[in-house]
């Protein structure tokens, strides 16, 4: 018997949002209380799916083609965990830092996401992954926007323009895959893919418009203003959630769809990420601004993700395995990062790296938070970075590809160049003393949660694994490895 | 060459225009006109290689799927109008900062 786990992690945050917004002065309340169903329904769903494998759910009983399916296979699960986990992290600060007026704008929003996220993560019908698509940019957008501000306004501008324009690249795509092969369910279009020409123009147009959304080089342009200008929760769960979003589809629609199909595109998804990691990691060492340094390691550790793609072909199960494993170990890192650096700001009043003032000792646990999700970043052990980064060495090495190792490695000593630099400042006195403002305990322990779970991923990989098995997200690539 | 194809390409022409204008016009009232002729363009193309033939009923997906379009964006653009405004207000002109 199974129960309704995965429709309530789509159906709760939606009523919560509308919730939220009838009646603001409970927004709080009613956004803590729709986190904690959904951390539950994750785990529901999560134990229902350990004992009987894949999860599936005919909406309204109608079967594809004609209906439209919820799916969940280990890969699913997984993002979704990460959803529910770096939520709930977002959500415990942002009940701190979001107060009366500001609040009641944020939890509907805030809740809206949520809901696109899940639903994104269990669609397997591509025109539905559109219409979710479009759901999460939208609320991200406004929430980029919500502290208002030339610096705000006009990065969410930039945001939403740069993902209205990508939506509209994949809903072409979702047309010319409809009228060669006549289907929108993923499943089902696995089957009757053929190599035409058609196949090319439409990898064309998804790809861009997914690699826009998803911020990678040279389509980053966006996300550093975006990320960089947003209220701290908002930027932990862009830089944490979002964009593992489109990475997801472009993700899903490869495995499944292009990648036996067009192979050789997978290069050009590797150059792109290779100049991502060391493009993005030279302009975080550059920034004078935390946020800043952060948002361009985001566009660095998306690189990562693409350097996969090549290897894929012959080292289907560690290259993928590589793939979710940085995505969700980069989720929480990341989030717990931007959580930090709100700290940082709201303690100091600003965000200058060199100003930071001696914080290691005036808040130590937020410096803690930065230095534990720092060390997820660079990628050393013990912790989840640590074993996404060896899966993707393992694979490299295995085929022989040096490039693609020697980035990896080369990427991590960047990193670890740019998060010294922060840690560094930290200690020291800066020149001119700021007057201090106390940070909410909340809001530091939330930050220090999620790092510390991002170094807990490297302890539980054999699980984690386990979990990402389910269903065999990437059967059709393991028949080589 | 049948209708279905006329529309397919006068879609694409208009995808092409679109994504010309987005790019190239610094306003952003006329960016966010341009998505919205680029949308258009989609959903002819979209209605126009819907799979349908002579005595066959016309193909209700993509009909479906452009109606679903037209209402993401109708909000998409109602949300582009009102960040355009503020930011209007903010600065002075309803272009992007620092470009």
């Amino acid at each position: 018997m199974e129960a309704p786990w995965a429709q309530a992690l789509i159906l709760a945050p939606l009523a919560g949002a509308m919730s939220a917004f009838l009646w603001p002065h409970r927004a709080r309340a009613i956004g803590l209380v729709t986190m904690l169903l959904l951390v539950m329904s994750v785990a529901g769903l999560g134990i229902q799916m350990a004992r009987f494998g894949i999860y599936r759910h005919l909406v309204g009983g109608w079967a594809p083609p004609l209906g439209i399916e919820l799916y969940a296979d280990g890969l699913s699960l997984l993002l979704l965990a990460a959803t529910a986990v770096v939520g709930a992290g977002v959500s415990v600060y942002a009940a701190d830092y979001f107060r009366g007026h500001d609040a009641a704008h944020f939890w509907p929003l805030w809740l809206f996401l949520l809901a696109a996220l899940d639903a994104l993560f269990l669609s397997r019908d591509i025109f539905n992954i559109y219409v979710t698509l479009e759901l999460l940019g939208l609320a991200a957008v406004a929430l980029t926007g919500l502290g208002g501000g030339r610096d705000a306004l006009g990065g969410a501008m930039r945001y939403l323009l740069a993902t209205l324009l990508g939506s509209l690249l994949y809903l072409l795509g979702v047309a010319m895959l409809y009228h060669g092969f006549g289907a929108l369910d993923i499943g089902v279009l696995a089957l009757r893919i053929r190599p035409t020409p058609l196949v090319w123009a439409t990898l064309g147009l998804m790809g861009a418009g997914l690699c826009l959304k998803t911020a990678v080089f040279p389509l980053h342009f966006w996300l550093p203003p975006a990320h960089a200008n947003a209220p701290a929760p908002v930027s932990a769960a862009l830089s944490g959630l979002v964009v593992k979003a489109s990475l997801y589809v472009l993700l899903r629609m490869w495995i499944d769809v292009f990648g036996t199909v067009a192979a050789g595109a997978s290069v050009l998804f590797g150059v792109l990420g290779a100049v991502a990691v060391l493009w993005g990691s030279l302009q975080a060492l550059r920034q004078a601004r935390l946020k800043l340094l952060v948002a361009y390691s985001t566009v660095a550790q998306i690189g990562y993700l693409f350097l996969a793609f090549p290897l894929g072909a012959a080292s289907g199960w560690t290259a993928w395995g590589a793939v979710a494993y940085l995505a969700l170990s980069h989720a929480l890192a990341k989030a717990a990062m931007f959580l930090a650096t709100g700290n940082l700001l709201r303690f100091g009043g600003h965000d200058r790296i060199a100003d930071l003032d001696r914080v290691a000792q005036r808040l130590p646990l937020t410096t803690w938070a930065f230095a534990l999700a720092g060390v997820s970043i660079m990628g050393l052990p013990p912790s989840g970075g640590f074993v996404g980064k060896w899966l993707l060495l393992q694979a490299a090495l295995a085929q022989g590809r040096w490039g693609i190792a020697a980035v990896v490695v080369v990427g991590g000593l960047l990193a670890a160049a740019y998060v010294f630099r922060v840690l560094g400042h930290t200690f020291t006195q800066a020149p001119v003393p700021h007057e201090a403002r106390p940070v909410p305990a909340h809001m530091q322990w939330a930050a220090l949660l999620l790092a510390g779970g991002a170094v807990l991923l490297g302890f539980i990989a054999p699980f984690v694994l386990s979990m990402l098995r389910i269903g065999h997200p990437f059967a059709m690539w393991e028949a080589g490895s | 060459m049948t209708a279905g194809i006329v529309y397919a390409l006068v879609g694409a022409v208009l995808f092409g225009l679109g994504l010309y204008a987005l790019i190239v016009r610094p306003h952003l009232l006329r960016k966010i006109i341009a998505l919205n002729v680029m949308g258009s363009g989609t959903f002819l193309m979209l209605v126009g290689t819907g799979r349908s033939g002579v005595g066959l009923p016309p193909d209700a997906v993509p009909q479906a799927m452009v109606i679903t379009g037209i209402v993401v964006a109708v909000s998409a653009t109602a949300l582009a109008l009102t960040l355009m405004l503020r930011l209007a207000d903010e600065t002075g002109r309803a272009e992007l900062p620092g470009d």
